[in-house]
């Protein structure tokens, strides 16, 4: 089955990143598809490249990254919701892309669940 | 419909607007802070316990574990999960809702 | 990075947006009306939902001009501009429904008159059955 995610809170002060990043695993490892993860609100921050947490803790942003090239999720940041908060191509996390409002709704209507995050 | 509660009990009114909304018979996942509503001995009890009776209930480990919240505490009724339970459960019903 | 091509021709879906937030404390309703929006351009069906302190969202007479704050409540007329234009136009296949839930009105002292737009207001139970039969349910 594929599942849409929509994570509306950034890193760290949520734990809606986190709980979306365990559902997604858990999803691939039962044979599901995640085919895009779409990043709204706060969410934008999960694709900053300058986020450098301390060793012992986890590192939300590069995890996001790692799972897009290893298993081919497609991370989207959204552009309006990114340009208000100072994300841009320049601090872009690897395997992100910044795209319209139009890429969640192509989620919601191409996947058979869509499942959001958020506070 | 699978609704998704993940806030306290006793700091916001995501549990009460979705037993208010949710349709008798669907089913529930309490997860991150909406975990607290699972235990017995507090003020939510009650009313979670009526639920319980009404809908699936059920609860994600994790998030229990992570706050120090043990299954021996668990209103009757209430089913525990973990993130593999919590994907059966999105795909098992027709759409999620979710009470932020 | 992966871009991900959906199968969307033809696909008509019913998206909920389950506002719960007021406005001005936080973000939450200014952007979930971007996204409202932005279905139009798909013409998908939707579902345009107040329930507690986003039944606020749409209380007439905001201003906010000495917050220097952008006033969304046009928004929410264009909203229903949208919606009007689909339930006349014959050749559209896209229902959107302006709900306010009756017990979040009522608890807040608040009537249908006090609201920017035209709404339906409906009970509780009511509005569990439009939550039960949407698609994609979107929170704020």
């Amino acid at each position: 089955m594929k599942f849409g995610i929509l994570i509306n809170e950034g890193p760290f002060t949520h734990q809606a990143s986190d709980s979306a990043y365990q559902f997604v695993v858990a999803a691939l490892a039962k044979g599901h598809e995640v085919p895009r993860v779409f990043f709204y609100y706060d969410g934008v921050y999960n694709a900053n490249k300058l986020s450098a947490p301390q060793a012992d803790d986890r590192n939300v942003v590069k995890r996001w990254s790692d799972l897009a090239a290893e298993k081919g999720v497609d991370l989207v940041v959204c552009i309006a919701a990114g340009l208000r908060r100072g994300i841009v191509e320049d601090n872009l996390m690897e395997g992100f892309r910044i795209s319209g409002l139009g890429q969640l709704t192509e989620a919601a209507m191409g996947s058979e669940r869509l499942v959001m995050f958020g506070d | 419909m699978l609704h998704t509660v993940n806030k306290s009990p006793f700091e916001r009114n995501s549990l009460d607007s979705c037993l208010r909304l949710a349709k008798k018979g669907s089913a529930i996942l309490l997860m991150e802070d909406g975990v607290y509503a699972a235990v017995t001995g507090t003020t939510a009890t009650d009313k979670m316990a009526s639920a319980a009776k009404g809908n699936s209930v059920y609860v994600l480990g994790p998030d229990m574990s992570a706050r120090g919240l043990a299954e021996d505490q668990l209103i009757d009724g209430i089913k525990v999960v973990d993130y593999e339970g919590f994907v059966d459960l999105v795909a098992d019903n027709d759409g999620v809702t979710p009470w932020l | 990075m992966t871009e991900v091509v959906f199968e969307i021709e033809g696909v008509k879906k019913v998206i909920t947006f389950l506002n719960r937030k007021a406005p001005y404390g936080t973000i939450y309703a200014l952007e979930v009306l971007e996204s409202v929006l932005i279905t139009a351009a798909f013409e998908q069906h939707a579902n345009i939902v107040f329930v507690d302190d986003g039944v606020y969202q749409i209380k007439k007479g905001q201003d906010t001009a000495a917050l220097e704050m952008k006033n969304f409540l046009p928004t929410y007329g264009i909203i229903e501009m949208e919606k009007e234009d689909a339930d006349e136009d014959e050749d559209m296949d896209m229902n959107w429904r302006i709900i306010v839930e009756k017990e979040s009105m009522e608890a807040r002292g608040l009537t249908a008159d006090d609201f920017k737009i035209d709404v339906e207001v409906l009970s509780s139970a009511e509005l569990a059955e439009v939550l039960e039969t949407s698609d994609a349910v979107i929170g704020g």
